[in-house]
């Protein structure tokens, strides 16, 4: 039946059209693929900072220059993570009363961090300036490292999706609760259909079963396949406007882990306080494959 | 630099064919009378001579920029693309000059539905284009609403026949706020959208999902409904 529609764009010459073809929508900010990864998720509460510190360290010690950005603007709480409590933070080099080197501090597994300071109240609306101000910080801060990992805030509010439209990838850590599943299959949702995402890769904390991981990845994946694009449509049934899908990739699953909660109480990375633990051998595990898959794919 | 040395006769015969007053050159001012010209042929090529709405290639740049502004700014930009249904019909039945009765008429319809930001052009044929800066996406299906009912109620005169009834399909898409894309891209997410309102049987609007963040319960049922309560079946499941 669409067939029969003539198709708009023939009704004037191909001569006067000097448009360049539709290309995928891209982020304003392009940084070299794989530099920047956006760690995020759908629920809060589910082990984001921890995934992004501890990742962060593990990507260290593999070599890479890491900074971690909390792009959790106004609520940051990758300071009481690291247990820093800087005099300097986002906010002065955002009113101009800092420079952004001195904004760089050293983590303690050895990487840097620029933190935002909590309570930042007016952050947490995404007024242009601070739009500005962080695209011109992204530009300076990307060229200086092998990897920028951006601790987002949870959920689907706009500086979390202004932070991730920022990014080349996007992790997203879940736990296998059913309310973190629903609020995880809502953001990919919402990046698939808002920033035409077609890749989000994923990683399951707090995983209680081996396999869980893959378990929930083919759930979100069938339930997408089915409801948010075109993937596995037949033709006719093809929803225009849809992007043509969004494929999960399992990056790995970290297990529910006492270590974990240890390190935590005492304000250390879990790389730090129990480096032998399943969590923390999980952790590095999921660097390799970050490392060897996103970052740096052809290096070896 | 003089003035009698340009070739000004084609262009003084277009500008007289549109319509403008030709400017006169005073002795000391020939800056300010080539400025008029130039101005006078930017105008006379963005405009569709036909509705003096803007034409594609104005559009076009009119995209880009609000794309531009989007990308920056994160408001919510609409681009409805509206598609007069069976023009075919009108032209071979009625002939061309109803035909161009109807395109004129309609444009008219689209500028009266409008406000004074927003920016109407013909996209090209039967097809026109409206760029709505700052539209709140919950009103995206009321404007295209208000279009189609607007068109539905016109009766357009031409002479020799009784009034013509047209009825138009619109499609609209909002602009991705903090992406860069293209305004071909743009204007293929709206036209996807006019098409599904053709298939819908035509006279209806189709507005692209904004970012959906709603989980329906059918999907919440598939979502657990995999997941089996035995835990046997996952290993079986993550073992594939």
């Amino acid at each position: 039946m669409m067939s029969a529609v003539k198709p708009a764009t023939m009704n004037a010459p191909s001569s006067a059209m000097t448009q360049p073809a539709p290309e995928a929508p891209g982020p304003l900010f392009s940084p070299a693929k794989g530099k920047v990864v956006a760690i995020t998720s759908g629920k809060g509460g589910v082990g984001k900072t921890f995934v992004s510190a501890n990742l962060a360290a593990a990507l260290t010690r593999r070599g890479l220059k890491v900074l971690v950005l909390d792009a959790d603007l106004g609520l940051a709480n990758l300071d009481v993570v690291l247990n820093l409590y800087p005099k300097i933070t986002l906010h002065d080099v955002f009113t101009g009363k800092a420079t952004l080197d001195d904004a760089i501090l050293k983590a303690p597994g050895g990487f840097s961090v620029i933190l935002a300071g909590s309570g930042l109240v007016e952050y947490s609306r995404l007024s242009p300036e601070v739009r500005d101000d962080f695209l011109n910080l992204m530009s300076e801060v990307v060229p200086r490292f092998d990897v920028v990992l951006l601790d987002t805030g949870a959920g689907i509010s706009d500086v979390v999706l202004f932070a991730l439209s920022l990014a080349s990838e996007i992790l997203l850590v879940a736990t296998p609760e059913p309310t973190s599943l629903t609020d995880a299959y809502a953001t990919i949702k919402v990046l698939a259909t808002q920033q035409q995402r077609q890749q989000i890769r994923l990683i399951v904390n707090q995983a209680v079963r081996p396999g869980d991981g893959k378990t929930i990845t083919n759930q979100l994946q069938t339930v997408l396949n089915r409801f948010v694009g075109n993937q596995g449509q037949k033709p006719a049934d093809a929803r225009p406007g849809l992007p043509s899908g969004v494929r999960l990739v399992h990056m790995g699953d970290i297990p529910s882990d006492q270590s974990v909660k240890d390190a935590v109480m005492r304000r250390q990375l879990l790389l730090v306080h129990t480096p032998g633990s399943p969590a923390a051998l999980a952790v590095g595990q999921i660097a390799g494959r970050l490392e060897e898959t996103v970052i740096s794919p052809d290096r070896g | 630099m003089k003035v009698e040395q340009l070739r000004l006769d084609k262009v003084k015969a277009l500008l007289a064919q549109a319509g403008w007053p030709l400017p006169e050159c005073q002795p000391g001012q020939e800056a300010a009378f080539v400025q008029t010209l130039l101005d006078a042929l930017c105008d006379l090529s963005s405009r569709d001579p036909l509705t003096g709405l803007m034409n594609r290639r104005s559009l076009m740049v009119t995209l880009e920029q609000e794309l531009d502004r989007v990308a920056r700014s994160g408001d919510a930009a609409l681009l409805l693309m509206v598609d007069i249904d069976h023009f075919k019909h009108v032209n071979d039945t009625h002939g061309h000059v109803a035909g161009d009765a109807v395109i004129r008429a309609v444009s008219q319809a689209l500028l009266d539905c409008v406000r004074p930001m927003d920016t109407v052009g013909r996209f090209g044929g039967e097809e026109f284009a409206i760029v709505f800066p700052n539209c709140p996406p919950a009103f995206a299906a009321v404007v295209g609403e208000r279009i189609r009912a607007r068109v539905q109620a016109l009766l357009i005169d031409v002479a020799g026949h009784p009034p013509l009834k047209v009825t138009v399909s619109c499609g609209g898409a909002f602009a991705p706020p903090w992406l860069r894309t293209t305004p071909l891209s743009w204007v293929e997410r709206a036209d996807a959208q006019m098409y599904l309102a053709k298939a819908a049987g035509r006279n209806t609007v189709a507005i692209e999902p904004q970012a959906i963040s709603e989980v329906s319960a059918e999907e919440k049922g598939l979502l657990f409904g995999l997941n089996p309560p035995d835990p046997l079946m996952i290993h079986d499941q993550a073992d594939q």
